[in-house]
């Protein structure tokens, strides 16, 4: 058992999420920064599957009611156990009693706490990821709440995985042309600016600022189903990267679509941040 | 039919019209259940047939697909009980050119069919009205869960309370959406639905 002696901003518990349920209306979600989570979850012995607690901006602090094993990774922060440092991207042992405080991130946006065997919240529909478009599964971290933790994972220690590198930050984000480019006036105005990251951004989206896109037609097209890592275009003309908590269908041509690696990377900048769009492999 | 990449992991499948949609949503359920498909997500839409985690591959080779018609319905309509006591049923009247007690009839007697679902978990469009309504023009903050409504030409019912711009014409007992409840959704694309008059 776990209890929450700085809940931060906003914590919420992640895991792979609800895929497979998209057709009923019910979002991915899941950890943003899946890339981060995997490490977290294999630097404690855990598989993927194993919830995490993910972080953002300002970190959390959990004191242990038992010996914990844990790793923090993600976003590079301070890591102090009963205020003696402890390392980032590396497993730690806390005692009991002890409290880890996982401090604001130097760099990126979210960090991801795993503890060997997972939290245990009861999860919804087989996933203890918090959606915040949808409002599934538990309720983000409070303090004083107590989350339980799962049994540990028959791994040796010698299993555990190897010290993380702090992850790049990527401020070049990688795209393919989206199943509606063509809505697009001018691919160059998408790829040729550096855009800025708005303070709206989100679990469900990272809200681009710039000069606005225009588009080549008008009207609208009929909602139809969203991929993770879509870029969609609304009429503003402001992009949207469609993260873990995206809406399953929308209205609004999707003009792109991020690399894998660019979803994870998107959930690491800050709003305030300067981001540049890259295409993959081509011309649109 | 017009099949598009969407990055590396998904495909988006177009065709011409919801009927052309649904059928194509069965024959990829039919292939998936057969182990032809491997995806994680088969994401209907209007026009559309979202796969998620399926190879590029598939761009090339859906066009070849033969993709039956649905036969005419088999399946037991999903009964969903609606006291009409809507907020918005005088504004549909005033759309519609018909009297306010004119849109209950309407509603009732349409064979509605789930076309697909989003906005929210069980959250169906339901098409087969026949007729279109305009939304509102400014949205509610807060619509209860269980609230009967239309706007476009889809019928639906709110599965939570949340902001909504659908035009509300009564509410339902019946609980589209249960997350604790297997299945979680009452509504899954493709099934037929009729709305009776609650007692």
């Amino acid at each position: 058992m776990i209890t929450v002696v700085r809940a931060g901003p906003l914590t919420t518990v992640q895991d792979m999420g609800r895929p497979g349920l998209a057709h009923l209306g019910v979002p991915r979600s899941g950890a943003a920064d899946r890339g981060s989570h995997r490490r977290a979850n294999a630097l404690v012995g855990n598989p993927e599957e194993a919830a995490t607690l993910e972080t953002t901006l300002l970190g959390c602090a959990l004191r242990a009611e038992a010996s914990l094993v844990v790793a923090v990774a993600g976003a590079r922060c301070e890591v102090f156990v009963g205020g003696v440092p402890a390392p980032w991207g590396a497993p730690f042992r806390v005692g009991p009693g002890q409290t880890v405080d996982v401090g604001p991130a130097h760099a990126g946006l979210r960090s991801y706490v795993a503890v060997r065997g997972g939290i245990d919240v009861a999860p919804v529909l087989a996933s203890r990821s918090t959606d915040r478009l949808s409002g599934l599964g538990p309720e983000p971290l409070a303090d004083g709440h107590r989350l339980p933790t799962g049994a540990a994972p028959e791994a040796p220690d010698h299993l555990f995985g190897r010290p993380e590198a702090a992850p790049a930050h990527a401020t070049e984000l990688e795209l393919m042309p989206g199943p509606r480019h063509d809505w697009l006036a001018s691919w160059a105005a998408l790829t040729g600016q550096e855009w800025r990251v708005g303070s709206g951004s989100d679990r469900v989206g990272v809200r681009l600022e710039g000069s606005p896109l225009a588009r080549s037609r008008d009207g609208e097209i009929a909602s139809e189903g969203i991929a993770l890592g879509a870029v969609q275009l609304p009429p503003s003309g402001h992009p949207v990267l469609f993260l873990a908590d995206h809406p399953t269908t929308g209205g609004y041509p999707v003009i792109g679509v991020l690399t894998p690696e660019a979803v994870d990377a998107a959930a690491q900048a800050r709003p305030g941040a300067s981001v540049t769009l890259v295409l993959r492999g081509g011309s649109a | 039919m017009i099949v598009r990449r969407v990055g590396h992991h998904a495909v988006l499948v177009e065709v011409d019209d919801a009927a052309a949609a649904r059928a194509l949503h069965a024959e990829c359920v039919r292939r998936r259940e057969e182990g032809l498909l491997a995806a994680v997500d088969i994401v209907p839409a209007a026009r559309t047939v979202l796969l998620e985690g399926v190879s590029a591959a598939l761009v090339e080779e859906i066009p070849g697909w033969d993709v039956p018609a649905l036969p005419a319905e088999e399946a037991a309509p999903v009964v969903i009980p609606v006291t009409f006591d809507g907020p918005d049923l005088a504004e549909v009247a005033r759309q519609w050119e018909v009297s306010v007690e004119a849109v209950p009839r309407i509603v009732l007697a349409a064979e509605l069919r789930v076309d697909f679902c989003g906005f929210a978990p069980g959250f169906a469009y339901l098409s087969g009205l026949g007729r279109a309504v305009a939304r509102r023009e400014s949205p509610r903050t807060a619509v209860p869960a269980g609230a009967v409504a239309l706007a476009g030409e889809y019928a639906g019912v709110y599965p939570a309370r949340s902001p909504g711009g659908w035009q509300l014409i009564g509410v339902t007992a019946a609980r589209v959406w249960d997350a604790d409840r297997d299945p979680a959704a009452l509504l899954a694309p493709g099934a037929p639905v009729r709305f009776v008059e609650a007692p």
